[in-house]
């Protein structure tokens, strides 16, 4: 159980394990566990498949070098059934988002208490260790993903050609450009928006549910057996749902992308 | 929940991952893969390709084996022909020797036959003019003379 030093109720219990640990003030706000963890792991996922690249042979592949070619292959095959050009951001940048937002939703396997009361031994307040559950990381690469689309509307179509796209759809008609602009620039912004929030909402209330569940075993003894019970059916069933997001963010990603490269 | 300077940090943290995936992570993996695809295809090909050499080189086999037979029949064919023919010239050459040597042989009898005439005959002659000799020694007797006639007649 918490022992957070401020509040042993339910409340302060659930307060405590979704308060960032941050420094500095108003905007200007790091939220250095999420940041920590993400580029943490985004680094573990770089250095091992870069690893596992730099040794690769051709000849009989080793268990790891078949593991991550079979994720480098299926994460291929994605996106060559969704985007037909030529493009040699869209295949790494798939990889990227999918293996990166895996093994950030993974953090939402460790149990909810482990982290956190070691960060508490260690002097550290807060502790949040699912980045996934954080808005801004996930809107960051949403908003990385939102920048690439409008990047490749303009390479490939031009500004004429992207404010075309903008402004005579869905109604080619010169008086219903006001209301096409409305339209398409909301379909445009609901993109990001739509990525971060499905992400950020479907791991957060994973990990709420993972805080409730953990809330059961300060209870009487029956209800920490059925707490046993529940987490361990909860998890079983997030393993599906963390990679399912992750696979997700990268599907959308492509199809987005692949949209962006499309000439009405 | 509030939207802060975490955002920043991981944009850019964000897009550097991906810049470093796609320059370092992505080529290599995807090279390794794409070799190895291009190999195993070539297998594939290469034991295809096998396959029909063998199916080939069967088919000419049975076609060779078939040519040796036709000819080996062909062989003893003409060896047998050859053999009848062989057999029936040492025949003919072998009666044509047998008749030469009966024919020989009865001339040299025929000869010896003649011989030992002329020989009798002369025989006969010196016992007839023995006998007439001795007759003549003798006085005429008619039941000696018919004796001694017949005795030369048996000697004969």
């Amino acid at each position: 159980m918490a022992a957070t030093g401020e509040a042993l109720t339910p409340q302060g219990y659930i307060q405590h394990h979704l308060t960032n640990l941050s420094v500095g003030e108003g905007f200007w706000t790091w939220h250095i566990d999420s940041l920590f963890f993400s580029v943490g792991l985004g680094v573990l996922f770089l250095w091992l498949f870069r690893s596992v690249g730099k040794k690769a042979t051709t000849g009989v592949p080793g268990k790891l070098q078949c593991f991550v070619e079979m994720i480098v292959e299926f994460v291929d095959s994605s996106v060559k059934e969704t985007f037909h050009g030529r493009n040699p951001v869209i295949a790494p940048l798939a990889l990227t988002i999918f293996v990166w937002v895996f093994m950030m939703n993974f953090m939402d396997m460790v149990p909810v208490d482990w982290i956190p009361e070691l960060a508490m031994a260690a002097g550290i307040p807060y502790m949040k260790v699912v980045p996934t559950t954080d808005l801004n990381i996930t809107f960051s690469m949403a908003i990385g993903v939102f920048l690439l689309i409008i990047y490749y509307s303009i390479k490939v179509k031009g500004i004429s050609g992207f404010v075309k796209e903008l402004t005579l759809q869905p109604f080619n008609h010169k008086a219903m450009i006001p209301v096409n602009l409305l339209l398409e620039t909301v379909t445009l912004i609901a993109k990001p928006i739509s990525l971060a929030l499905r992400l950020f909402g479907n791991l957060y209330a994973g990990e709420l549910i993972f805080i409730l569940i953990a809330l059961m075993y300060g209870a009487n003894w029956a209800l920490s057996t059925l707490g046993v019970t529940l987490q361990l059916g909860w998890l079983i069933f997030h393993i599906l749902v963390i990679t399912l997001q992750a696979f997700i963010f990268m599907m959308l990603t492509i199809v987005y992308l692949s949209m962006a490269h499309e000439d009405h | 929940m509030n939207i802060n300077a975490t955002l920043l940090g991981q944009t850019v943290a964000f897009i550097i991952f991906v810049w470093f995936c796609m320059k370092f992570v992505w080529p290599p993996l995807m090279n390794a893969i794409e070799e190895r695809q291009k190999r195993i295809a070539d297998g594939l090909a290469d034991a295809d390709r096998a396959v029909k050499d063998l199916e080939l080189a069967q088919a000419k086999a049975t076609d060779q084996l078939k040519d040796a037979k036709a000819t080996a029949n062909e062989i003893i064919e003409q060896a047998n022909k050859r053999k009848a023919q062989i057999v029936d010239e040492a025949k003919a050459e072998a009666d044509a020797e047998r008749a030469k040597i009966i024919a020989q042989g009865q001339a040299e009898i025929e000869a010896e036959r003649n011989r030992v005439k002329e020989d009798l005959r002369k025989q006969v002659a010196t016992l007839a003019i023995a006998g007439a000799e001795k007759i003549l020694e003798r006085s005429i007797d008619e039941a000696a003379h018919s004796d001694i006639v017949n005795k030369l007649v048996a000697e004969l």
